[in-house]
């Protein structure tokens, strides 16, 4: 039984031991040149300002929310397309399913319009 | 699928449509907000009607959901519970200024999940169902933003929720791992006829789900947020955090042990052996060491959580009969205790009610004190209260089952409860007040008091129509 699962053992060390083994090897391997401009913080080859911790203004999270909450509709559009043509010989009951999820997302929609999350001034 | 499909979710529908409309009415130009609480409560009672009366029993959502007289009972006593809490909350949020179509809305969102997790068939649903609960009631827990306490409460809950929910699904991955399936029949048959991959992986499968169900109940140890959660959040929340989930999450549980995983529970009975003692020993001890209200009350919870998983442990007809009627006692005296400390904190400083907050109460308010009596009397368990016959079932059917030493514990336990119930009591009747004059009791909690005078000493002295309720649904299942 155990048995059957030990495959993905080696699979696992095999993944492992090739992360590590080119850490390893190009940590050993690896010339090594530390310049002034090298060790440098990395920013867009700008040269770096200030502190790096600053506030993001809230609405960056809420427009994030928003966005992934109307992305992943559209994720679930798909399936029911694929299934469409065939369950809609049974009758409209998917047609209606789909429309009241639309319409379910529809009022979150007008919600957050309403409530202003995309006024930007 | 067709309009069967459709009528037998006809409550859960009623009652999206409903808190899609309180988002409508909140984002108005002008919102109406004294209609709100109507409006929530008018899904509420449509919704309970069609519960109680429409469509047939019998598999619905290609045995997705199953409508039988077990899910109608706890349905409706959920859809009475989520009625009473906003009949609660309704003072409270005018009090403080932040009444709003989200709580309303939110809280109806919480009851479909209830509802959608006791009719499951299938552990995808009883997930999603979960969510459903578990998701508003993160908001709700965080709803007053201006506290930094109800922040603090929102984010623990989120937080240690998503983890638990966590342990649950990667329990229905195994569960599916084992028996291919996620269907509560499928998986019945695949366990009773031993045709599952391991068994092994299916004990594990259920033990994860049981830590994911624990959590949502607050079984030690994993009750550890349940404290900060009830005193942080709104004070109207208290009261349906402390017993929606464990409502459903109770029912739930019950009902997927007595279905599927029966013939398996002999591997487990040590473990919720030792889950429902640490759970009443800790939520006891633990309550006789709290100053604040909400905190002694919040622990009191974790402790009935433990009596209730007496039932979860036997699952025989008697002990689900007793879970029922343990519950729905449970769940309305909690709420209405919860209610009357939403009074008590109007004048306090701290939004937090110790037991001094009660000092002369009896004088202020003679009803008020007496409802606070009775509702401490019956979750104390003191005959003649319904709470008293609910433990003296739920004992007799663990004792039955030959559970001795956790009978002796729980009894111990109940003794032990005695002190902290009491001293609210001693305080509102013994000890004068700084406060002498009347507090204005809001119309919108009298339901919930009546809710608890009717259940605590009506079912006390007259048991009969809640013992053939309750033992008439659980023969659905058991």
């Amino acid at each position: 039984m155990i048995g059957d699962y030990l495959p993905i053992l080696f699979v696992f060390l095999l993944a492992a031991g090739f992360a590590l083994g080119a850490l390893g090897l190009t940590h050993v391997v690896g010339p090594r040149i530390k310049t002034r401009v090298k060790l440098s913080a990395y920013e867009s080859g700008v040269d770096p300002v200030g502190p790096t911790h600053s506030r993001l203004n809230v609405r960056y999270f809420l427009i994030g929310l928003v966005f992934i909450i109307f992305d992943l509709e559209v994720v679930f559009l798909y399936p029911w397309a694929v299934i469409f043509r065939e369950q809609a010989a049974q009758g409209p009951f998917i047609l209606y399913e789909m429309l009241f999820f639309l319409v379910v997302l529809l009022v979150g929609y007008l919600y957050i319009w309403r409530k202003g999350v995309f006024e930007w001034e | 699928m067709g309009s069967a499909d459709i009528l037998s979710t006809l409550p859960e529908l009623v009652l999206i449509a409903t808190a899609l409309l309180l988002l409508v009415m909140e984002s108005a130009a002008e919102p109406h907000r004294e209609l709100l609480a109507a409006t929530a409560l008018g899904g509420l009672a449509i919704a309970l009607v069609t519960a109680l009366g429409y469509g047939a029993d019998g598999l619905y959502y290609s045995g997705m959901l199953q409508v039988d007289p077990y899910a109608r009972f706890v349905s409706a006593l959920a859809l009475v519970l989520a009625a009473l809490a906003i009949m609660v909350a309704v003072p409270y949020l005018r009090r403080t200024l932040e009444e709003r179509g989200e709580y309303y809305s939110l809280m109806l969102f919480a009851t479909v999940g209830m509802l959608l997790m006791v009719k499951a068939q299938d552990l995808t649903m009883v997930f999603l169902g979960l969510e459903l609960l578990s998701i508003p009631l993160y908001v709700l827990a965080g709803f007053y933003r201006h506290r930094s306490s109800s922040n603090e409460a929102g984010l623990k809950y989120l937080l240690l929720g998503a983890f638990a929910a966590g342990f649950f699904l990667f329990g229905i991955a195994l569960l599916y791992g084992s028996t291919g399936t996620t269907s509560y029949s499928g998986m019945a048959q695949a366990i009773n006829s031993g045709t599952e991959l391991s068994r092994v992986l299916t004990l594990a499968g259920f033990g994860l789900l049981l830590v994911g169900f624990a959590f949502k109940v607050a079984l030690a140890p994993f009750h550890m947020y349940a404290p900060d959660v009830y005193e942080g959040a709104p004070t109207s929340m208290s009261a349906f955090l402390s017993t929606g989930p464990k409502l459903a999450g109770f029912a739930t549980l019950l009902k997927l042990i007595a279905v599927v995983f029966a013939g398996t529970m002999v591997h487990w009975w040590t473990a919720i052996w030792i889950l429902a003692a640490l759970t009443m020993t800790v939520g006891n001890l633990a309550a006789l060491r709290q100053d604040s209200l909400k905190r002694m009350l919040a622990y009191s919870s974790v402790a009935h959580a433990g009596y209730l998983a007496l039932a979860i442990l036997v699952t025989n007809y008697d002990s689900g009969f007793a879970m029922l009627f343990y519950l729905t006692v449970y769940v309305l005296t909690t709420l209405a205790a919860f209610g009357i400390v939403s009074l008590l904190e109007e004048g306090e400083e701290s939004a937090m009610p110790g037991v001094e907050a009660c000092k002369g109460l009896a004088r202020r308010n003679p009803w008020l004190a007496a409802a606070f009596t009775l509702a401490l009397l019956s979750l104390a368990g003191f005959p003649p209260t319904a709470g008293f016959l609910g433990k003296f079932f739920l004992f007799n059917a663990t004792l039955d089952a030959g559970y001795l030493w956790l009978v002796i514990l729980a009894v111990l336990n109940s003794l032990v409860s005695v002190y902290y119930y009491l001293r609210p009591v001693v305080a509102m009747y013994m000890q004068p007040g700084k406060n002498t004059s009347a507090l204005p009791i809001p119309r919108m909690l009298i339901p919930a008091l009546l809710a608890l005078a009717v259940v605590a000493l009506g079912a006390g002295f007259i048991p009969a129509p809640l013992v053939h309720a309750t033992a008439s649904a659980i023969s659905a299942i058991l």
